[in-house]
């Protein structure tokens, strides 16, 4: 039971300190030029993976195709035809809901 | 000239956040309360706040990996807020300490929020959308532990769609606003890293990486 008390309190002191570490490193900095056109593509950047992440990635390891594709096919279709961001959020639930439900 | 966001704003854009982070809340409670207690996994959601690296040290803890593997394995999933918090410290403001305490504000969505699209970020954006989500986050943590036997599982209603959807609005909307053909390359070259890498690299480790796309940036 010490075990998980250990690692609970290693990962918050871990996660605290890869976030300081952004504005200790920084300091006065203000970043500019070129910089700054890599730090506007960080979204974008964090967002593809994140997506294709959560949409394929298998449990604990590995690239899995599952009802989740639709899902996440869905809300892409969802998101360019412009529907609201609730609506989109509760087809792509449906739509995996449904593939999973029959397959 | 927009004025600059407020808190207020910041947490009404995370409203639509609400219920999937609850869900995913219930969700870890439910799956960590077997392995570690439900005071720890409380705990852990009140003080780690960042769902992927808990059930990542979770899983490892589950299979007997250890404490050390266990934290490695969630450092790594949170590694990708040190590129994040790079990007975020010229938005906060004040004495050295508020801002360490201002920067704890980056997770994904928070940071996506706060995103003003020409590489600068809202403070009030980034902390606002953050309040209402680590509340949904916590409760339902504790909500998933205590009811944990009679819920059923969340995946069965495709809830696990549901952040990676949201994900897909937010990209949509960046890309129609300020994308241009360098959006695209550098969103393919994120996606190829990320299916690469996956099937090989540890749980984390391929959205850390696939954040580098960024550098094509640097290029004129």
């Amino acid at each position: 039971m010490t075990a998980v008390w250990v690692a609970t309190a290693l990962l918050c002191l871990g996660t605290i300190g890869i976030k300081a570490a952004g504005p200790l490193l920084m300091g006065e900095h203000e970043p500019r030029g070129r910089w700054l056109a890599v730090i506007a593509l960080l979204s974008p950047a964090l967002l593809s993976s994140l997506i294709v992440y959560q949409t394929f990635s298998g449990h604990p390891d590995g690239l899995v195709v599952d009802a989740r594709v639709a899902g996440a096919a869905t809300a892409v279709a969802g998101a360019l035809t412009r529907l609201p961001m609730f609506a989109v959020m509760v087809l792509a639930a449906g739509v995996t809901a449904a593939v999973r439900a029959i397959g | 000239m927009q004025r600059d966001p407020s808190l207020r704003d910041g947490m009404r854009a995370a409203l639509p956040l609400i219920l999937p982070v609850f869900v995913f809340g219930i969700s870890f409670g439910v799956v960590a309360q077997p392995i570690v207690g439900g005071l720890a996994a409380s705990v852990m959601s009140a003080t780690v706040i960042a769902g992927a690296a808990q059930v990542a040290a979770v899983t490892v803890l589950d299979s007997g990996g250890g404490v050390a593997a266990a934290v490695v394995a969630g450092l790594l999933m949170n590694a990708r807020f040190f590129p994040m918090a790079l990007a975020l410290a010229p938005a906060l403001r004040g004495s050295r300490l508020r801002q360490l305490v201002e920067v704890q504000a980056a997770v994904d969505a928070s940071f996506v929020l706060a995103d003003q699209g020409d590489g600068t970020f809202s403070r009030g954006m980034l902390v606002g959308s953050w309040l209402p989500q680590t509340a949904a986050w916590v409760g339902g943590t504790v909500i998933g532990v205590l009811l944990g036997e009679v819920i059923p599982d969340p995946q069965r209603f495709g809830l696990d769609v549901v952040l990676p959807a949201f994900f897909i609005t937010l990209l949509v909307r960046d890309v129609r606003t300020s994308g241009t053909r360098r959006t695209f390359a550098v969103m393919g070259l994120a996606i190829a890293i990320t299916l690469a890498l996956t099937p090989v690299a540890p749980a984390g480790m391929p959205v850390v990486v696939a954040a580098g796309a960024a550098l094509l940036g640097l290029r004129r």
